[in-house]
């Protein structure tokens, strides 16, 4: 306890640390199950189905099989690169997340800050610093495998993440002029507030071009669909992970999955208003949300248990339905406390549970918009994609900025207000 | 021994490391490899410095973009293991003047206040923040930046120029 007490920062840190990559590689198991399913039921499919009720231990099942899977290294390869570069890519991508803030500073435990790992005053061009080196796992892979359609993947994933690297931090330049920081905290305190009372006054609102030039640069710089050229199956088999296997592809398909949710996380932060409620502080409904939306998830889960679900698949949904309610229950205690009493604790919790609900609800809803398209779109032509980057999305993000630009200096000279 | 110190002998020597493996490794890969790793290392002594935006940007610009160009252009010519050749003789004038230069570096190091202060694990100058940064570059040094920006902008269309095909 004595120790504890002594060393707050390191204590903290590393709780935080273990408990995020805990989330996160659930989250990234999780994400892959939700995939499958909604691509499945936009094609009139079930998707993984048997194995829990509704597939829900399929990602446990899939990341038992890559490990136990046989781990092929292709005889004349690069053995230091072959190896390193799985082991980049996945650790960049996680490093990238420990930047997020997933809740407000003020949720502090020892006087740290519990929902963010590191909080620091350039935290955006750290991010970017980050992410801009996550070209290489995929290039490194493709050299090194010493095969056609890898290094074809390679090529093509670097020509890509590079153009469009230039739009992708062009677009959110014009964010960074609103708010005039680079701290995340700070980006994000500087979207409170409501036009006409109820509309937020997030960046998206003036930053509607930005946004969507970021949101396109974000999918190709992730390589998804439709700009999953590195990875076209129809042409390069699997393009730069064609020669992987086992554990050492997974490590790729968890970084493409990390590096969803990164860019997802930053769309929220620089455009959404991360954590904040998109309703006013004085609709004190709006602190049931939370709790009403997981009771309501229950209540489905219920009916859903009574009705379909059969054996064995029935005792899982019926946990999964405990765990729902149960969740609520824990998540409305807070909000209603919190309305009835003045407690410092009782409001700190409070506030910690909407700030993650309604970031993670963001971060949801780009996700499923992903897999939507995902769903929906065709894969673009190699030559499609660059004159798309560099002719059409270039120039828009280009004239975003000198627009925002041109408005933030008109406001500046005529003085504060 | 502070933590700053020990970061700084850590870095410092897995950057020197870094440069030596550039030079010595056989791939063209593994170099640009260790170039990278150096880029990095650079980068955390910037951070120990106190100047985190340069060491930010240090990864982004080079990091990030220019060694990509370069793991790039190896990839696309594919290119195999380097050839080995004799011994130059300007070798010689070149061991010569490297170990000069050191002397003078370590001379210079031992003598002036910087080195002096980190030598002792004094603590980094305060943090050089981005905003500090940004007003010397567009109050103070706005023409000489600008004319920075111009010229590389030139050198850019000149590369484009020499390096188009005639149609």
């Amino acid at each position: 306890m004595e120790f504890i007490s002594q060393h707050p920062v390191l204590v903290v840190s590393i709780v935080k640390i273990a408990v995020l990559l805990f989330v996160v590689m659930t989250a990234l198991a999780y994400l892959t199950w939700l995939e499958r399913k909604v691509i499945a039921h936009i094609q009139a499919r079930w998707g993984p189905y048997y194995v829990g009720a509704h597939g829900l231990l399929q990602p446990l099942a899939d990341g038992l099989k890559f490990l136990f899977k046989e781990d092929v290294t292709p005889p004349i390869s690069d053995r230091l690169v072959y190896t390193l570069a799985p082991f980049l890519a996945l650790s960049l991508a996680l490093t990238a997340i420990a930047l997020i803030p997933f809740g407000p500073p003020s949720v502090t435990v020892l006087g740290q800050p519990i929902l963010v790992v590191s909080n620091i005053n350039i935290g955006f061009l750290f991010l970017f610093a980050i992410t801009s080196m996550g070209v290489y796992g995929v290039a490194l892979a493709g050299w090194s495998s010493n095969s056609k359609y890898p290094l074809m993947g390679g090529l093509r994933s670097s020509a890509q993440m590079i153009s469009y690297e230039v739009s992708l931090t062009i677009s959110v330049v014009g964010v960074l002029l609103l708010a005039g920081t680079l701290n995340f905290n700070d980006l994000i305190a500087g979207q409170s507030g409501y036009y006409l009372h109820f509309i937020p006054r997030w960046h998206i609102v003036p930053q509607i071009v930005g946004f969507l030039c970021y949101f396109t640069a974000a999918i190709a710089e992730t390589n998804r669909v439709p700009f999953d050229l590195p990875e076209a199956e129809t042409e390069l088999v699997a393009g730069f992970h064609t020669e992987y296997s086992s554990f050492k592809f997974a490590m790729f398909f968890m970084a493409e999955y990390a590096n969803m949710i990164t860019v997802s996380c930053l769309a929220t932060i620089l455009f959404l208003g991360g954590w904040l409620s998109p309703f006013p502080d004085s609709w004190t409904w709006q602190l049931f949300i939370p709790g009403a939306g997981l009771v309501a998830l229950g209540v489905y889960c219920a009916i859903d248990t009574v009705t379909t679900m059969r054996g064995i698949a029935r005792l899982q949904f019926a946990v999964v339905t405990l765990l729902c309610f149960g969740g609520g229950l824990l998540t409305l205690a807070p909000a209603v406390a919190s309305l009835h009493s003045s407690a410092a604790w009782i409001a700190t919790v409070n506030t910690g549970i909407q700030g993650v609900f309604w970031f993670t609800a963001k971060i949801l809803a780009i996700l499923f918009f992903y897999i939507w398209m995902r769903g929906t779109l065709p894969r673009f032509r190699y030559d499609q994609l660059m004159s798309f980057g560099w002719k059409l999305l270039l120039p828009v993000s280009l004239a975003n900025l000198v627009a925002t630009s041109a408005v933030v200096l008109y406001f500046m000279m005529k003085g504060p207000g | 021994m502070s933590l700053p110190f020990i970061l700084f002998f850590a870095f410092g020597l897995l950057a020197v490391a870094g440069a030596v493996m550039l030079i010595l490794a056989r791939e063209p890969i593994h170099s640009a490899l260790a170039l990278i790793l150096v880029m990095i290392c650079l980068a955390v002594l910037y951070l120990l410095l106190g100047a985190e935006f340069i060491a930010a940007v240090q990864i982004i610009v080079y990091a990030g973009a220019i060694m990509v160009l370069f793991v790039f252009v190896i990839m696309l010519l594919n290119m195999g293991v380097e050839e080995r050749t004799n011994f130059s003789k300007f070798a010689y004038v070149g061991v010569v003047a490297a170990f000069v230069l050191l002397l003078e570096i370590g001379h210079w190091m031992y003598h002036s206040a910087i080195g002096g202060a980190t030598a002792n694990g004094a603590e980094p100058a305060a943090a050089f923040s981005t905003v500090d940064l940004s007003t010397l570059l567009f109050r103070s040094y706005l023409f000489p930046f600008e004319a920075t920006s111009i010229l590389i902008l030139i050198a850019i269309l000149g590369a484009l120029v020499l390096a188009r095909k005639e149609e």
